[in-house]
């Protein structure tokens, strides 16, 4: 029972960095009918930044800042000076793109920083607190919580209390229409990207110093499992984001306690399939009654 | 005195086949012009080469001395040209009320939804509905009165009457006149419903294979059985 309770936790908290990740690959699906592939390897991209200047000014909070605003600006960048050009009439396109994009990023930052691990330092303890004889939760965790549920309190405000989420909303259900009511569709596009680089960036930032540290590679298989999360979730709902984010580490953390560490990718990967053939469209995907 | 719009020479259509050919049209302050004519004849073409949503292959279209050409898509608004495209363009996925916002959130400070509530008391009771929620006739009402949000000093609007029954189509087009005497709004209105358009038409304008075919005054135009016949189909 204590194990069960110690792998729920930590299931959790590995589960709301899914959550956050799988909320980016969301919002972009939102935006642009787009799954962004490159997220991960964007993501590592800003966190080398980032702890590139907390190593040079020695603290953490302005390296983690310069990783979140790094990811605003690689996401703007990513949507106006190269998705902009992809031609949408086959959404195998952006997918190639995308890859593409992952073995530049990955590519570049081997060239700059080498393609070892290097150490990344967590802001708090990773110790976790005992309750009653059990390790349940570090500093870190709540961190980790505390972080990823302030993204999705803002996000869910922006989008549904703000006249620019109303844009937002609107240039994604109906560009053309949304361009005639004033809107300025490829602004709020950039925006899109923009806001949800940085949310990937934050996700990086926050599962790097779980695993082995930074190295260009180290998103990748986060990336499947919050892609597993979006998926399970419907692509095109952020509350599915967030409930699959944490299913899905939830399943993590119980296949690694109790079958093993090596065979949780595996799990992941499981899941996905049985998702795709199963409920393609997702527990969340809204229903499809889109008529005249 | 120029008319508010003002069209000389317009050749406009999708890639290399132009739709439309040399057309002359304009639309003075206050005046509703309706756009009439077969399936295919032009009309929509005409609207939104007007609001830039289609490239412009030759001639002027001038608003207010400004050549619309140059203006861009998301300005028109802000020019004061409201254009409700055919099939409404109701945002399906928005409440009632999201999508009257949507029509006023370039204006500063922010206009009040309830002159358009005052006018469409149908959609003050499905404020918070969705887009696909709404009847025909409830869309219709919603994509105007979002237009009207923004002020405009032009509506440009692609037939309003479709799919609507006779009664929402004389509601909608009492409400354009009601609204045209009260506010000296200008309409160019694209209808197939030939009657209904030229009830409350000053003008009409006979447009056939993309080239304008007869304009007149709309009760001359009415009467005219010849030109009824050989364009309009009655």
């Amino acid at each position: 029972m204590d194990r069960f309770l110690y792998l729920t936790f930590d299931g959790l908290s590995r589960g709301a960095v899914y959550a956050a990740f799988a909320l980016a690959l969301v919002l972009i699906w939102r935006a642009a009918r787009i799954v962004n592939f490159a997220q991960g390897a964007m993501a590592v991209a800003t966190a080398y930044a980032g702890y590139s200047v907390t190593n040079a000014t020695g603290s953490y909070w302005l390296g983690f800042a310069v990783a979140i605003i790094g990811g605003l600006v690689i996401g703007a960048v990513v949507e106006r000076v190269v998705m902009r050009f992809v031609d949408h009439s086959s959404p195998l396109n952006g997918v190639v793109v995308a890859l593409g994009l992952v073995l530049i990023i990955q590519g570049v930052l081997g060239m700059i920083y080498g393609n070892n691990f290097r150490p990344a330092e967590a802001p708090f303890s990773r110790d976790a607190f005992q309750v009653g004889g059990v390790a349940l939760l570090s500093r870190y965790d709540l961190f980790v919580f505390a972080a990823v549920g302030a993204v999705v309190v803002t996000l869910t405000l922006l989008f549904t209390r703000t006249s620019t989420g109303l844009r937002m909303r609107a240039a994604a259900f109906a560009p053309d229409v949304s361009r005639l009511l004033g809107v300025p569709v490829g602004g709020m596009l950039t925006l899109g990207w923009a806001l949800a680089a940085a949310v990937g960036s934050l996700a990086g930032m926050l599962v790097i110093p779980t695993e082995l540290g930074l190295h260009p590679n180290a998103m990748d298989l986060l990336f499947i499992s919050a892609f597993t999360a979006a998926v399970l979730g419907g692509l095109d709902s952020p509350v599915g984001a967030v409930v699959g984010g944490l299913v899905v580490g939830l399943l993590l953390a119980y296949v690694s306690g109790y079958l093993g560490a090596t065979v949780a990718p595996m799990a992941v990967l499981i899941l996905l399939v049985v998702v795709l053939l199963g409920r393609p469209d997702g527990l969340f995907s809204r229903a499809k009654a889109r008529t005249a | 005195m120029t008319a508010l719009l003002e069209i000389t020479g317009l050749t406009a259509g999708y890639g290399a086949a132009p739709v439309l050919h040399d057309v002359d049209l304009s639309v003075g302050e206050g005046q509703i012009v309706a756009v009439l004519g077969a399936n295919g004849a032009g009309k929509t073409t005409l609207l939104r080469a007007i609001s830039n949503t289609l490239p412009v292959t030759a001639g002027s279209t001038r608003f207010d001395g400004i050549d619309l050409k140059s203006v861009k898509v998301e300005r028109m608004v802000r020019h004061g040209i409201a254009h409700v495209p055919e099939g409404r363009g109701v945002v399906t996925e928005l409440t009632v009320d999201e999508n009257l916002r949507l029509g006023g959130l370039w204006r500063k400070p922010k206009p009040s939804l309830d002159e358009v509530y005052e006018l469409f008391p149908a959609l003050a009771n499905r404020r918070g509905h969705l887009g696909h929620q709404l009847s025909g006739g409830e869309r219709q009402m919603l994509a105007i009165g979002r237009a009207l949000v923004a002020t405009p000093r032009l509506l440009l609007l692609d037939e309003p009457s479709l799919g609507l029954a006779p009664k929402i189509t004389a509601q909608i087009m009492g409400l354009l006149r009601d609204l045209r005497d009260r506010t000296g709004l200008s309409v160019l209105l694209v209808e197939q419903n030939v009657r209904s358009a030229l009830s409350i038409a000053d003008e009409g304008v006979v447009l056939n294979l993309g080239r304008v075919a007869a304009r007149q005054k709309a009760g001359t135009l009415a009467d005219d059985a010849d030109l009824r016949h050989a364009y309009l189909g009655f």
